[in-house]
């Protein structure tokens, strides 16, 4: 049965090391003269100011993680699917009760503001 | 020694070789990407003992949600996308005891696994119908519906406790 | 006529054991050359799908698009290839090398390795895994930790800022995305590729399940970052994003993986609703299924162009609350009711084709209902403020003679 990974075994490296060689040809027929002005980091053409430093917004952090609960839930509720046609309707409603707690958790993240862009 | 059982070794290798990276690194963020590779060791792991959902559930929930949820911690927190810390500081031979003890303690707990002593292990069924069984126990009332539903309650607690510590701060608050 | 794949592969096998090689390692080299061969079409498709992409834009837009370099245009791509492959690679200073190299190969694989678990005809699919549809999200989950690895590597706090964005939209939109890849798993009883498209002989599931179609396509869109999600890659805005610092091919990698991105989505959609290969006579020639795939896939990526050629770009807390507000909570609903409803089918006795089309009827009246709440909440907010506002501007304008 794992002879079915094979084909992605391969693929995988393959994946990489195809843009590689595109890189690489990149590499050969491109010029090379680096000087002050070309490595320096772009900011609209203007000197950089300040630490590369940005002021992480806490939304980035609250929508990383609505997305692991999320994707938790997907992860118990795959094999339930998966499993649906055998169900009973009861088993069945049990895998709705699973997603109405979780919407009551999207609900409340609403309610409180956690979902708007600041 | 079969090709899987190399190709295992070797794997374990990676897998071990990345951990030890992911703690001795000096940068936050490479100490990241080294646990990306860690988990994608588990992953082929996974592939290897023919398991292949949970696999498939490592690489989405690990490497996709996780890994990048611990990428935006580490941002959250440092100042400077260079910044690295001190990596040991005085405590480190405790930490090492009690480290070696759970060590010691784990693998006496494996080694008295029933299975362990026989020679050659049942191959597993076949995997679709192990997932729908999967499947069937997450809900069967006799089995596992009770974790299941609780499981869904832990994650709710997850979420409201999460939003509540890092709930952005009142609009009227901003000054835009 | 007969299988002309299943011949081709059965040819080379006999090959490789005439050639004194053991059947297993025959098989596994043939597996190795069917990787490539898949890897390296799918990238040089690529070029043809800019090429289409452009010309059907520009015909959108009432203009020729191009039409100089070879006839019709189509060496155009090649022309801009070429321009980037003797470009300078310029190595920004600071960056952190090994992941700023790494980035845009994550990013190219994880769209190439969706092509993985797609089956192109009858018996041709590379890997036939029973989690298919859970391997599509986790190597969507893949290129997004490389957008993020590519702002972060790259010393620049534009890039930084544009790969938070770019990570927080697709991250976000991942969750209806999964959600809506439960139904077609629900209604097929497998979570393999396969078995899916065997399961829709009987049915399309976009006609089961329509809404999920929906939104699983939309977004997609959102995770391909096309328009109108393309706030992060627009010209104009937060310069250029994640990509800024990468020049030359490096960046034509970024490009490659983002165009073919969008043509990948169009297959999955084709695949998981539209049926796959099933057509009239598919079994006995597989190469007229493949032809139905190909086919299926091109109106769906005709509708992403079309998409992209018409409506106005998002906002980024548009983008957001469009999907937390709306889409998600849609997911849920369908889920929830397709679930419900595909039990009442022996009960109630109607068919499981009109009751799941009257299910999904119903979450979209109870959703046009409440977007027409929530449109009318916001207009009284609005004319309130304007109310305010008015009333503020009164006592001023009597001395000063204002209109």
């Amino acid at each position: 049965m794992q002879d079915d990974w094979v084909f992605i075994a391969f693929l995988l490296p393959l994946g990489m090391i195809l843009p590689s060689v595109a890189i690489l040809a990149n590499r050969i027929l491109g010029p090379h003269r680096p000087n002050q002005a070309k490595t320096e980091t772009y900011e609209c053409g203007m000197e950089t100011v300040g630490d590369t430093w940005v002021q992480f917004k806490v939304q980035y952090y609250i929508f990383a993680l609505i997305f692991v609960v999320f994707a938790v839930e997907a992860a118990f509720l795959f094999p339930w699917a998966v499993a649906y046609h055998r169900l009973a309707l009861y088993m069945a409603l049990e895998g709705v009760l699973f997603i109405l707690i979780l919407a009551a958790g999207l609900a409340y993240a609403w309610r409180k503001g956690a979902l708007e862009w600041v | 020694m079969t090709l899987l059982q190399a190709l295992f070794l070797f794997l374990a290798a990676v897998t071990l070789g990345a951990a030890i990276m992911v703690v001795t690194s000096p940068r936050l963020v490479h100490a990241a990407l080294w646990l990306v590779l860690t988990l994608a060791g588990i992953a082929v792991v996974f592939v290897l003992l023919e398991a292949n959902f949970l696999a498939a559930v490592q690489v989405a929930i690990y490497i996709g949600a996780i890994a990048i949820l611990i990428i935006f911690a580490v941002m959250l927190t440092r100042r400077v996308m260079t910044d690295s810390g001190p990596q040991v500081n005085r405590n480190w031979w405790m930490a090492a005891l009690v480290a070696l003890l759970l060590f010691v303690g784990l693998l006496g707990l494996l080694l008295q696994a029933p299975q362990l002593g026989q020679a050659t292990l049942q191959p597993l069924t076949n995997a679709d119908a192990q997932l729908e069984d999967l499947g069937l126990a997450l809900v069967d009332v006799d089995r596992y519906v009770l974790p299941f539903e609780v499981a869904s309650v832990l994650l709710l607690a997850a979420l409201i406790g999460a939003i509540i510590t890092a709930r952005p701060p009142d609009p009227k608050e901003v000054g835009e | 006529m007969g299988d002309p794949f299943g011949a081709i592969g059965q040819w080379l096998l006999d090959l490789l054991t005439g050639w004194g090689l053991a059947p297993a390692l025959a098989a596994v080299l043939l597996k190795f050359l069917g990787a490539a061969v898949l890897g390296t079409a799918v990238l040089v498709l690529t070029f043809f799908l800019i090429w289409v992409e452009r010309k059907v834009l520009a015909r959108l837009q009432d203009r020729l698009g191009p039409n100089r370099v070879g006839p019709w245009g189509i060496f155009q791509t090649l022309a801009d290839a070429l321009k980037l492959v003797v470009k300078e690679i310029i190595t920004p200073r600071g960056v952190d090398v090994v992941v700023f190299y790494l980035a845009p190969l994550m990013a190219v694989m994880s769209v190439v390795s969706l092509w993985a678990v797609v089956p192109l005809a009858p018996r041709l699919i590379g890997s036939d895994i029973n989690v298919g549809v859970l391997y599509i999200v986790g190597m969507g989950a893949v290129g997004t930790l490389a957008i993020m690895l590519a702002g972060w590597s790259s010393n620049n706090k534009y890039a930084l800022l544009g790969a938070f964005r770019s990570v927080a939209q697709l991250v976000s939109y991942e969750v209806p995305m999964v959600l809506s890849l439960i139904l077609p798993t629900m209604l097929a009883g497998s979570m393999g590729m396969v078995e899916i498209v065997e399961q829709q002989r009987a049915v399309w599931f976009v006609a089961l399940a329509p809404l999920a179609a929906l939104i699983f396509f939309v977004s997609s869109i959102a995770e391909a970052g096309k328009a109108p999600f393309d706030l992060l890659e627009a010209e104009s805005e937060i310069v250029a994003g994640y990509n800024i610092e990468y020049s030359g091919l490096v960046f034509g990698m970024f490009y490659v993986a983002e165009f073919l991105h969008g043509f990948t989505i169009s297959a999955l959609t084709a695949v998981l609703f539209l049926g796959g290969w099933l057509g009239p006579w598919a079994d006995q020639f597989p190469l007229l299924g493949f032809v139905y795939f190909a086919v299926k896939t091109a109106v769906v990526y005709f509708c992403v162009i079309w998409i992209r050629g018409s409506l106005p770009r998002f906002r980024i807390d548009q983008v957001n609350s469009i999907n937390w507000k709306l889409i998600t909570p849609v997911a849920l609903a369908t889920l929830a009711v397709a679930a419900i409803t595909d039990k009442l089918v022996p009960l109630l006795g109607w068919g499981r084709l009109p009751l799941h089309l009257a299910a999904n009827g119903l979450i979209v009246v109870v959703t046009l209902f409440a977007l027409r709440a929530y449109a009318r909440s916001a207009r009284r907010k609005l004319d309130a403020r304007l109310d305010a506002l008015h009333r503020r501007a009164q006592p001023a304008s009597s001395t000063s003679g204002a209109h």
